[in-house]
């Protein structure tokens, strides 16, 4: 019996790719239009329990921080321990917290000075931020120095 | 003279290098892609830190609070006065009742704006202290 060859072009099965291809690219143009950069966030943690509940500081540095606001509610003047002013500069508070607490080891959590700020009730919010930042700690290349970890908040001023 | 007619196959551009280069730029877009859009708050510009960096381990039980530049308050997508922000967080410490916890275990992290006065914030703190929580973030974005 004479078996016909069926020629090489009939055998070839072509696979479809448009339809494929459609998807792909709506999944492409899904992921770039939902495509949002937005910068790192990070936390201040402070822990603030009721009145006389928190543990007390266990330091010599009582740090009373008070935050002056313009009737604009921009900072007019800071203040450390109700002597030492620092006008409006965070730097110089920063140098002087340095200073003051030394930069060779960081605080942990439940140790190390406490920093109460007392702050004018339309201070703008971005104000108090740069004070907590501040009295934090610092940059140092890629690194961050930490300084004072307990941040507290002192009565609410109307 | 007879001339011969030639099969010529019809030109097929090869797609695998294009195929492969967009899938690839498929999974770049899915590992990068946010869907936290609950933390998100159109009415909320965070203040910027140079400290800000991601915390390395994830806050136990964690309630997002947006202050927003009006001086309303955001939770879980629902619009409140800080006053009224006693009933919206009864849920919640419903929730951490349920799981044998209390609301000194759990934290507010508070996504303020960063126009809102100092002082809203510090109510708002005041209103969680009566409540019974005691653990606060104040979230910050990256400054670059």
């Amino acid at each position: 019996m004479k078996f016909r060859h069926k020629s090489s072009q009939q055998d070839k099965t072509e696979l479809s790719m448009t339809s494929m291809i459609d998807i792909v690219f709506l999944l492409l143009v899904f992921f770039v239009m939902t495509f949002k950069i937005s910068a790192q966030e990070g936390d201040f943690n402070i822990k603030m329990p009721q009145d006389g509940e928190g543990q007390a500081d266990n330091t010599q540095l009582p740090l009373k921080l008070r935050l002056k606001a313009d009737p604009a509610g921009n900072i007019q003047e800071i203040v450390l321990n109700d002597s030492q002013s620092f006008g409006t500069n965070w730097e110089q508070l920063r140098g002087y917290i340095v200073q003051l607490v030394g930069d060779q080891t960081g605080p942990t959590d439940d140790e190390g000075p406490e920093v109460e700020i007392d702050l004018d009730y339309n201070l703008q919010y971005v104000h108090v931020i740069e004070a907590i930042t501040s009295v934090t700690g610092y940059r140092s290349g890629n690194d961050v120095v930490r300084l004072i970890d307990r941040i507290k908040f002192a009565k609410q001023r109307k | 003279m007879r001339i011969e007619k030639k099969y010529t196959p019809p030109a097929e551009p090869d797609l695998t290098p294009m195929i492969d280069m967009t899938f690839q730029l498929i999974a770049f877009f899915m590992v990068l892609i946010n869907f936290s859009q609950s933390e998100q708050n159109d009415k909320v510009v965070l203040p910027t830190s140079e400290l800000a960096k991601p915390a390395d381990t994830p806050l136990e039980f964690p309630i997002i609070v947006h202050l927003t530049n009006t001086g309303s308050v955001v939770i879980g997508g629902d619009e409140v006065s800080i006053e009224a922000m006693r009933s919206r967080l009864a849920p919640e410490l419903s929730l951490l009742k349920l799981e044998g916890k209390t609301a000194a275990d759990a934290n507010i992290i508070i996504r303020g704006h960063g126009g809102v006065p100092g002082g809203r914030v510090q109510e708002l703190i005041s209103k969680c202290q009566d409540l019974g929580f005691q653990n606060f973030a104040l979230r910050v974005k990256e400054e670059i």
